[in-house]
């Protein structure tokens, strides 16, 4: 009998965690292209400044318009459904990109994993335009440039950074 | 980096045994348990800044974690169901023509939230080693054989109950280099949604009474005992099959990222 046990603690993914995880069009939340796409996309560094190529993403957003979506259909892809939901594995070069559309409620809510971390860490990457959302606004000017994207040419970019200079801000929640 | 430089600067200099492992995992839990008599809150979670694994050195945050409330998106979590995940894809040993070797198992229980509520309709998805401890992943290097009738990834959505069951191979231990003579216990990798985003969770399943637990730094990452033990399966012969499956049973709670860590005295962090 299990009585009433308290929180599971989480584990490092390890080095081997590609073949369980990854899945055919985990970056496409929306078809590259699509009308109102953009690309969401950056590095993952560590705190030597070297990129992570052993870390995946996941990113869980509302649509355009701020709903939150409930439906199935993450693993596969029909084109047309939006589910909010996409997990891409980083490159040889610690890079990571996701096609999808920019969130209503003006972030990205985003967890990351990866060899060598021994649990997810979550953070939020922010539209630019949101960048005097309340809480983004209580954080300190260093901390905040953590958590926008910048709009570049391509789509919108943010990279991770572990440790160090210019450090993510990590989120723990109330 | 005061941990950084150490841990470095052993790997090149000199030959990491077994034994400075174990003392750096003892000096860390003897610092976790002053800690807790002195009236520090007990800890559910692993240690991010842990040493002792040397791979945690320059991939854990220096700063604590932003505490926040939940917000639209982050109360809510991704919805998966039949059409994302077939019911077959929860057995393991029939994804190739044959069956893999080993010993065959079921691991069953279920995924619940803080309060004991069930977690209905949710993803649940697996990876690893074969019986063997090797892995598919092609950089995996320990020269043990590939089994090719397991490939070791499977998933699953949990019942009205929370309910989850895989059908597998009991994984082997798997050599990794760590250290020297480094070996992990064997586990299952477990990667689970709750019913918030805040409640995401990737962690590891073991076997119970492993003699290999005391000496892994990632198992011991997690400094207090009983959160350890909650990675522990349990042997339940009422879940064994007569002349066909041995079963194990692990029960998941989800309580999501809450502001728990602890930045020991004297740390870098």
């Amino acid at each position: 009998m299990s009585s009433s046990p308290g929180p599971t603690p989480g584990q490092t993914v390890g080095p081997f965690f590609r073949y369980g995880v990854e899945f055919a069009g985990g970056e496409h939340l929306v078809p590259e292209g699509s009308p109102g796409s953009v690309r969401l996309y950056g590095t993952v560094f560590d705190g030597a400044g070297a990129p992570v190529p052993d870390a995946f993403l996941e990113i869980w957003q509302t649509d355009a318009s701020g709903a939150v979506p409930g439906v199935e259909g993450s693993f596969h892809r029909d084109g047309e459904t939006f589910t909010g939901w996409g997990r891409v594995p980083t490159t040889d070069s610690g890079e990571f990109e996701f096609f999808t559309v920019e969130p209503g409620s003006g972030f990205f809510a985003v967890v990351l994993f990866a060899r060598g971390l021994m649990d997810r860490l979550h953070t939020r990457v922010y539209l630019p335009e949101r960048a005097d959302d309340p809480f983004l606004a209580s954080l300190g000017a260093d901390d905040r440039a953590t958590l926008v994207a910048e709009r570049t040419p391509t789509g919108l970019r943010r990279d991770i950074r572990m440790q160090g200079e210019g450090e993510t801000v990590f989120l723990a929640f109330r | 980096m005061r941990h950084s430089t150490q841990a470095q600067a052993g790997t090149q200099a000199q030959i990491v045994t077994q034994q400075r492992i174990s003392a750096e995992i003892a000096a860390r839990h003897a610092h976790y348990d002053s800690r807790v008599e002195a009236g520090a809150v007990r800890l559910d979670s692993p240690l991010l800044d842990f040493d002792p694994y040397r791979s945690s050195i320059l991939r854990h945050p220096t700063k604590n974690p932003q505490l926040v409330d939940p917000e639209t998106i982050e109360l809510a979590s991704p919805a998966f169901g039949q059409r994302d995940v077939a019911a077959v894809e929860a057995d393991l040993t029939i994804q190739h023509a044959g069956e893999p070797l080993g010993e065959r198992m079921t691991v069953s229980g279920r995924v619940l939230d803080g309060d004991g509520r069930p977690v209905r309709h949710q993803l649940v998805e697996i990876w690893q080693a074969n019986s063997s401890g090797r892995y598919i992943h092609q950089r995996d290097q320990h020269p043990a054989p590939l089994d090719p009738n397991f490939t070791g990834a499977g998933r699953c959505i949990t019942d009205d109950d929370g309910g989850y069951s895989f059908t597998t191979v009991k994984p082997g231990a798997y050599p990794w280099k760590n250290h020297v003579n480094a070996w992990r216990p064997a586990h299952i990798h477990f990667s689970v949604f709750g019913t918030a985003f805040t409640q995401r969770l990737v962690t590891q399943m073991y076997f119970p009474n492993d003699p290999l637990f005391a000496l892994d730094p990632i198992y011991q990452s997690i400094p207090d005992q009983a959160a350890r033990d909650r990675l522990v399966s349990r042997y339940d012969h009422n879940s064994s099959v007569s002349e066909w499956s041995l079963g194990y049973r692990w029960d998941i709670v989800l309580t999501g990222a809450r502001a728990t860590w602890f930045e020991p005295e004297g740390s870098d962090a």
